[in-house]
């Protein structure tokens, strides 16, 4: 037994002294600058700076490849604490864009035209006839864009209705590149006036198929500041490089013009279940 | 044994005797025709009318645009009232010309004459082909000019006619075959005639056997024609699967028939080409089978191209009992569709009206990897890993199995327990690949 205990400890013994000597001898150089800035930033691998990881990020970032503000997720801080990592100095101070559904079509006002039994996924409901939307640029709340934001930050409205939560919002532009529809924008997060809508239809069309939609009747263009409202083939687009006052919302007939990031106490309540099919 | 014919295929019941039996009926001029622009695969003709004008019967609406693309004409004489967006039955909401027909179903001078084709040169016929607007009525609406154009270094040694109609329900090409005998075959004849082929073979389902009585009784006069009756499993009437049963030629993957030297056109097709070319009438009407177990009254109707859904419909007696769905085409491959505002194309074979019990619905559980998809797909796929591919959306790998052959039969969605979605997600897949070759330049 004696014996036994000794052998193994002079064992043990002799692996540890190898193991230390190898992790001298083989050691692999590490620029502690890297780890510090892997550590500094998100680390949710999200890939929204266009690399496959943070680690390739910090990577080329303390190479100089890369600026110090390349996280579009980590914003300014993120950006800073980086800079004092490669003592450089950072004077950013960009506005953070968040992203924002340019819909408000849930089922409690917008049409759906047929009942569809598919795979519950955005990318592959348009291949039917666009959707089931009877606004060929609405929502479809298949929830993809749920799916592929790292965050959590994009909810769906009972009625069928993307809303990104712009708190939780890091501004990836994941959920941007995969809405098969092209509703998601990127927007500065000070801004509290939207025209929640995409639709390029005519005016009477979107009235017979959306109660939020977009009629072009300009009355707001006229309201707001000289060029801050413009139209686009039948849209009131906001250019929000110049400031829209929040009374403008009012003159909207169609209640379009929303002065928070949706107004989801104000529709939750009464929109209709999910019509989708799909989880049948 | 081996079977003579091709690798896997289902059995679906086919309910062809809902209509099989029933004539062709004309079907009265309806009070409005909607007519697409946009009724052939590739490049969209573009409309030469506008709102107000007055059109005569045979009169150019759209005229084609680039080589792979086929013109409109007016189906009857009348105005054209608006030119605006309309549900298209293969797609989404499309551009229509919507014509009062005054009732006078007058042509224009120059159509509807009897010529005579004994002397024709060949590119005068594939000229009359094109001018008549005539795309394959088998369902994909391909320009018939094209097929019949093919290139120097490609020859064509063989001409099938595709009278298998192997999608259930559908019976349009069943009654022209024994209605319209004698016209298939003259038609067929203009096609061997510009292709310069010796061999025409008019294949058949043999649960057609009074059509295959019908066509042999045709054929016996001409010289290389012949019927060849086929075993009945779907689908035996696609293109890749006719060919290798008759010829045990393999058409390459992403390859065309012409590749292996043979030709399929549908009998309808084949038809519309007689009409033609013989009486300088272009393609203006089609057969529909309208049936199913929610319509009224199943009928082989001959619509005006531009009927609503909606008229015919109404003509075959109406919606009968709790409908389900309208799929314009036959159940396995058709298209469901969502209002009957849409109309009839040169590509609609069929409406089949199904009650609510009837349909299926998918739930898209867990593949169960019982392979059963796997021994029906006709091309030789693996549909049960190609859907675990798209659903963790590696595209490239469903890509390198070869997604891309899909030919969208169904098969593979017919027979799964789990019931899949199957042929969703690889169009999905298609699309996706698609996208990114014009991305990749």
């Amino acid at each position: 037994m004696i014996t036994a205990v000794i052998a193994l400890a002079s064992l043990a013994l002799l692996a540890g002294l190898g193991l230390a000597l190898a992790a001298r001898v083989f050691a692999v150089e590490v620029d502690p600058r890297v780890e510090a800035i892997e550590e500094a930033l998100p680390g949710v691998n999200c890939g929204a700076c266009g690399l496959p990881g943070c680690a390739e990020l910090a990577k080329r970032i303390a190479e100089g490849k890369a600026e110090v503000d390349a996280c579009p997720v980590g914003g300014d801080g993120v950006a800073h604490s980086i800079a004092e990592i490669i003592g450089r100095v950072f004077e950013g101070g960009g506005a953070k864009n968040v992203a924002l559904v340019l819909c408000g079509g849930d089922d409690s006002v917008a049409v759906r035209r047929f009942y569809y039994n598919g795979i519950y996924d955005c990318n592959s409901a348009v291949l039917l006839f666009g959707g089931d939307k009877a606004c060929s640029y609405g929502c479809l709340g298949l929830e993809t864009c749920a799916g592929v934001c790292p965050f959590g930050a994009i909810d769906m409205l009972p009625g069928g209705l993307a809303v990104v939560d712009p708190e939780k919002c890091t501004g990836c532009t994941k959920c941007v590149a995969a809405c098969p529809k092209g509703i998601i924008k990127m927007v500065p997060y000070e801004k509290k006036v939207h025209i929640l809508c995409s639709s390029h239809d005519k005016g009477g069309r979107v009235r017979k198929i959306c109660k939020v939609g977009c009629i072009a009747c300009q009355r707001c263009v006229k309201e707001a500041p000289e060029g801050s409202i413009t139209m686009d083939e039948n849209l009131a687009v906001i250019d929000y490089a110049k400031d829209v006052p929040e009374e403008v919302a009012g003159v909207c007939p169609m209640n379009t013009i929303v002065t928070q990031v949706l107004g989801r106490e104000k529709r939750t309540g009464e929109a209709a279940p999910v019509a989708a099919g799909g989880e049948a | 044994m081996a079977r003579k014919g091709f690798f896997g295929g289902v059995h679906p019941i086919y309910n062809k005797e809902l209509a099989s039996d029933l004539a062709i009926e004309v079907m009265p001029l309806p009070e409005k025709l909607v007519v697409h622009f946009t009724q052939n695969l590739g490049a969209p003709p573009e409309p030469v009318v506008e709102k107000g004008s007055e059109v005569k019967k045979g009169q150019l609406i759209a005229k084609a645009t680039g080589f792979v693309s086929a013109p409109v004409h007016a189906p009857t004489s009348g105005v054209i009232k608006s030119i605006d967006l309309y549900p298209h039955p293969v797609g989404t909401d499309m551009p229509a010309a919507v014509i009062i027909p005054d009732g006078k179903d007058e042509w224009l001078e120059g159509c509807d004459m009897e010529r005579d084709t004994g002397d024709l040169e060949p590119e005068a016929i594939k000229q009359m082909i094109h001018e008549g607007g005539l795309v394959g009525m088998g369902g994909a609406s391909f320009p018939t000019h094209v097929k019949l154009s093919p290139p120097e270094d490609k020859p064509i040694d063989l001409l099938v006619l595709n009278g298998a109609e192997c999608e259930p329900y559908l019976t349009a090409d069943h009654r022209l075959m024994l209605e319209h005998a004698e016209g298939i075959l003259e038609g067929a004849d203009l096609f061997a005639r510009v292709l310069g082929v010796q061999r025409v073979i008019v294949a058949i389902e043999k649960n057609k056997p009074d059509a295959i009585e019908a066509m042999r009784g045709a054929v016996r006069e001409r010289k290389g024609f012949s019927v060849e009756p086929l075993d009945v499993v779907y689908p035996q009437g696609a293109e890749k699967q006719l060919i290798f049963t008759l010829s045990r030629r393999r058409v390459p993957a992403g390859g065309l028939p012409m590749d292996v030297g043979v030709l399929v056109q549908n009998i309808g097709t084949a038809f519309a080409a007689y009409e033609a070319v013989r009486f300088a009438r272009p393609l203006l009407q089609r057969i529909v089978t309208v049936t199913g177990s929610a319509i009224g009254q199943p009928k082989n109707v001959l619509a005006r191209v531009g009927a609503t859904f909606e008229d015919i419909v109404r003509f075959c007696g109406g919606i009968k009992g709790d409908t389900g769905k309208v799929i314009s085409g036959g159940p396995m491959m058709g298209v469901a569709q969502y209002s009957l505002d849409t109309s009839v194309t040169k590509g609609t074979s069929g409406i089949v009206l199904l009650a609510r019990d009837e349909i299926p619905q998918f739930v898209n559980d867990a593949c169960i990897r019982c392979g059963r998809c796997v021994t029906v797909c006709p091309m030789g796929l693996n549909p049960s890993a190609l859907s675990i591919f798209i659903e963790r959306m590696q595209f490239d790998d469903a890509g390198e199995y070869n997604v891309n052959d899909c030919i969208e039969c169904g098969c593979c969605a017919y027979v799964c327990p789990s019931k899949r979605p199957l042929v969703q997600h690889f169009r999905r897949a298609k699309a996706e690949l698609r996208n990114k070759q014009r991305k990749a330049g």
